[in-house]
């Protein structure tokens, strides 16, 4: 721990979360985050036993089985000096979630505050703790636009981070979405609970993206991005749909989201 | 009211079926976000601003008790009466029973949400009171009968030409050739008609946007001026206001006055703010005679103490409405309550109870962009999340979301089970979608599919592939 | 103690779990009711007292009120009948009872119709003083009382207000200053900021709801005495 928070010589130990929705839709997004996370200086382990983080528990009411999972990713990731997650949903609920759902209990209340101290989102975590300004040897001869995912915007400040990395990217133009501090209509639950609210949202934002002319649309949240890709599919439209971590670390040799082989 | 929170799904539906609606929405964006966030760039003590306004409602309410003791006393001593009321019903009555006593025949108001809450309005009309809102949105709506749809823009899902309408069946006597096309004639004609009414009104009946402990005053802020003719024209002024409006003094108000408007339309400060303090002075050439306050409890004292406590913070600015995207979506009629939009979401239920209204805590994405607006910093998410909570205790949501929800966090917890049924998941979905990249119809996913594609998994897990021994080959270094 | 009083009292207590007389919650109020505190002050008015007449007129200017400066009450006339030539309006002005206003020589400009008393229905424009202009926002502070009927402030369609430069302020706060040394709190106190304004129709703002379409401020370059 002490070795990571003082500089960059040694090599952290990174344990790497990988997110329900990666590990079920897009484990090139997961390869592509160690990749980044090696590529950074930190050495990457993957907890076998991790599963979920329990948002959708936690956001749905029900505590005691959200609870119940962080006690679990506490236990999992405590013997590393951080956590990182490519998702600030997932990171989020870590950091600002979990202290808060556990703070009655004096044991565990403590260990989450510890854990959530040393949890990142991945790009913020590059740039912000590792230092990262920019990836070499990463080329994409594509415009892309950039949508800020709510919890990594909002609960963590994942704004200019991925935008500083991006522009480092060989070939790469980025132009901004416009409104894209606004939710995609995801939400999680959410988006099955009322669909017809998160169609509306999701459809204002992929009319967003085609607006801009992009031929790319990349976000850091696998929630949102499949909410994206899969209006933008059926609505025929062009624009493609990336994890921006695939873009930082150059894997964006295979079809993008919801694109057929 | 009738509230229909219940049929939230339902109304939202209809309301996103409303093209005019749609239309009528699509300003909000332009006008109350870049307003608020222009104004919020001039003020470099914004953040400062949130922290004191946000310490001093809860030093208010931490004290409730004796501020409202402290207030009731100066409007005593100032020559007003303060009356208490517990339920909507006590309100209306003891606002009736001011009315009678004052032997009237009409009532001017000004806005109010209060009043909207306890449907003042048609209860006095059915009481024989000719009863006239006076702000320009609200009388819109009340020639409409239709409820307020945004708490500071009653009348924002309304369409000019829908205006123009109600203006023509409602003011009979005028020249039925007259333009009426622009917001313009539209705010001249109703100014015309109001002026009447508010020279013959008996008594003027306000809400208020806070109660001034040290002073005994009450504040309104408007623009239209609407609430200060109501109020200072009639014989009797009668303010009906919540007890957690009450704030200790003059300099109190004044922090929260920074917040109040730059927050709620941009502006730095309302036309007009306004500070009543008892009824006319003597030697005072005008001012009513009469001064009434009645204090509104109808459900909040019950929720000092509880989680949403917080939500008695609220100034009502609508910035939390006028940056939900939910609310964009399905405007204000679709919560079925007075208070819309995140705020409405947190309180309603406390209000009206999770049977009614479990619906809206839940009608949110959790974007957090309401936190993030509030002047007085109120987490309203969490409260959201709390009226989750509740909503799951009392096994209020749909049984088969119940479950499905208890066999994923049991699996969740066996990481070889979760990995093997992850496994499995990811190759047939796979599978099936495998040569669109995507999956059009998916059994027992309808909500998702009704609306969008479904993207394939890549065909195994991350799991797998790591198990499998793959990893990642890094191209060049990093500085 | 069933009345609706007690009964809400009670409630709030027991939601705050406190008993009926706590000493040491009255104390905190007391105090500061009678101390009233200043709270954070933001810093755009530090700017010197020139600055902050300078402060005034901009802010107020922004808002949508017109400003004429003047060097001494004998120019007011002439300035209310130019503000009202300017717009064609009737050379008529309500006209507050007002000490203040009583010294201006309303005799010397015969074309200017001045009535002086509280506002009627058809009272197309009024004169009134202030208490205070608050560099602030732009905003003036009205007081009601014998002098000053609150209905010359709503119900014409022309507001215009006579302000000293001395009366200007740079925040709320010391508006209540100088209002707490005048005396007691009157009836009512008007902080009026432009003219009246709706923006209830498709957002569009429309000037002049319901109270005045037009608000003049008439700054005068001289001290009191």
């Amino acid at each position: 721990m002490t070795d990571a928070a003082s500089g960059r010589g040694t090599r952290p130990r990174v344990g790497l979360f990988v997110t329900c929705l990666v590990d079920l839709f897009r484990p090139t997004v997961g390869f592509a985050a160690i990749a980044l996370l090696e590529r950074s200086g930190c050495t990457v382990a993957v907890p076998e036993v991790q599963t979920c983080c329990g948002q959708p528990a936690y956001n749905s009411g029900d505590r005691a089985d959200a609870a119940d999972l962080a006690r679990r990713v506490i236990e999992a990731f405590e013997p590393y000096d951080y956590v990182v997650a490519p998702s600030g949903s997932c990171a989020g609920m870590i950091r600002l979630h979990y202290p808060e759902l556990l703070a009655d209990d004096p044991d565990w209340g403590e260990r989450a505050r510890r854990l959530a101290a040393r949890t990142y989102e991945l790009v913020s975590f590059l740039v912000d703790v590792r230092g990262m300004t920019r990836v070499d040897g990463a080329r994409l001869a594509a415009t892309v636009t950039y949508h800020d995912s709510c919890s990594g915007l909002r609960e963590l400040g994942v704004k200019e981070q991925p935008r500083t990395l991006l522009h480092s990217v060989e070939g790469l133009i980025l132009k901004e979405l416009p409104d894209a501090e606004i939710c995609c209509g995801f939400g999680g639950t959410f988006c099955v609970k009322y669909p017809e609210i998160s169609n509306r949202m999701v459809a204002d934002k992929a009319a967003a993206a085609a607006s801009t002319g992009a031929e790319l649309l990349l976000a850091g949240d696998m929630g949102c991005l499949l909410n994206i890709a899969g209006k933008m599919k059926r609505d025929g439209m062009a624009v493609e749909v990336r994890h921006v971590a695939e873009v930082l670390a150059g894997m964006t040799d295979g079809p993008a989201i919801g694109e057929g082989r | 009211m009738q509230p229909t929170a219940h049929a939230f799904p339902e109304n939202a539906r209809a309301a996103l079926a409303d093209a005019r609606l749609r239309k009528a929405l699509g300003t909000m964006k332009s006008g109350f976000q870049g307003n608020r966030a222009a104004a919020i760039a001039r003020m470099p003590e914004w953040e400062e601003l949130r922290e004191e306004g946000r310490r001093i409602k809860d030093h208010v309410l931490a004290h409730l008790d004796v501020y409202l003791e402290r207030f009731e006393a100066r409007v005593v001593a100032n020559g007003g009466h303060v009356h208490w009321a517990r339920t909507a019903a006590e309100a209306r009555e003891a606002v009736l029973a001011i009315c009678r006593q004052a032997g009237a025949r009409s009532v001017t108001k000004g806005k109010s949400m209060v009043t909207e809450e306890i449907g003042l309005t048609p209860f006095l009309e059915q009481h024989g009171l000719q009863t006239v809102e006076t702000d320009l949105g609200e009388y819109i709506i009340q020639l409409r009968r239709e409820p307020p749809s945004h708490i500071i823009a009653p009348a924002v899902h309304l369409t000019r030409d829908q205006v123009a309408e109600s203006f023509r069946r409602a003011h009979g006597g005028l020249d039925p050739g007259r333009p009426l096309e622009e917001a313009r004639d539209l705010t001249d004609e109703a100014r015309a008609v109001l002026r009447r009414k508010f020279l013959e009104a008996d008594v003027g009946i306000t809400g208020a946007n806070f109660l001034v402990a040290e002073t005994g005053s009450t504040v309104i802020v408007t623009n239209e001026g609407n609430g200060d003719l109501t109020q200072s024209l009639p014989r009797v002024h009668v303010v009906v206001a919540s007890l957690e409006k009450v704030v200790p003094t003059l300099e109190d108000v004044s922090t929260i006055l920074r917040l109040l408007a730059r927050s709620a339309t941009g502006q730095e400060f309302t036309s007009y703010t306004t500070f009543s303090t008892g009824p006319r002075r003597p030697g005072d050439p005008d001012g009513p005679e009469e001064f009434h306050v009645v204090l509104v409890d109808n459900g909040r004292s019950a929720l000092l103490g509880t989680e949403s406590q917080e939500v008695l913070r609220c100034i009502r600015c609508s910035a939390c409405i006028n940056h939900c995207p939910i609310y964009a979506a399905v405007g204000g009629h679709a919560y079925g309550w007075i208070v819309p939009g995140p705020i409405g979401a947190a309180l309603t239920p406390g209000l009206l109870g999770l049977e009614e209204a479990r619906h809206l805590p839940n009608a949110s994405t959790f974007c957090g962009r309401c936190e993030a607006v509030c002047p007085m910093k109120i987490p309203l998410p969490k409260i959201m999340r709390h009226w989750r909570e509740k909503e799951h205790a009392a096994a209020l949501s749909p049984t088969s979301y119940r479950y499905g929800l208890g066999a994923w966090a049991w699996l969740a917890r066996r990481p070889s089970l979760y990995r093997t049924g992850a496994a499995l998941a990811a190759r047939l979905l796979g599978r099936l979608g495998r040569d669109r990249g995507r999956l059009v119809r998916l059994p027992f996913a309808d909500g998702w599919t009704d609306w969008r594609d479904l993207p394939a998994p890549e065909g195994k897990t991350f799991f797998q592939l790591y198990a499998e021994g793959r990893r990642p080959n890094s191209p060049g270094d990093v500085r | 103690m069933t009345d609706p009083r007690s009964q809400i009292l009670g409630a709030i207590r027991r939601s705050l779990r406190r008993s009926p007389r706590d000493a040491e919650a009255e104390e905190t109020v007391r105090h500061r009711l009678d101390h009233h505190p200043r709270n954070l002050i933001p810093a755009r008015t530090a700017v010197g007292p020139d600055g902050l007449v300078e402060l005034f007129v901009a802010q107020a200017t922004a808002v949508a009120a017109t400003v004429e400066r003047l060097s001494s009450p004998e120019e007011i006339p002439d300035a209310v009948l130019r503000f009202l030539a300017g717009h064609n309006l009737r050379p008529a002005a309500r006209v507050a009872p007002a000490a203040v206003l009583d010294a201006v020589p309303w005799e010397r400009t015969p074309t200017l119709d001045v009535t002086r008393g509280a506002a009627s229905a058809d009272d197309l424009t009024s004169v009134t003083p202030a208490l205070a202009g608050i560099a602030e926002t732009g905003t003036l502070m009205l007081v009601s009382g014998p002098e000053t009927p609150t209905g010359l402030n709503f119900l014409p369609d022309n507001h215009i207000v006579v302000l000293r430069r001395d009366q200007v302020v740079a925040t709320y706060e010391d508006g209540w200053d100088r209002l707490r040394a005048a005396g007691a709190m009157p009836r009512t106190v008007n902080f009026i900021t432009g003219p009246s304004r709706t923006a209830d129709i498709e957002q569009q703002i429309q000037l002049g709801a319901h109270g005045p379409r037009r608000l003049h401020i008439l700054l005068l370059d001289v001290q009191e005495g």
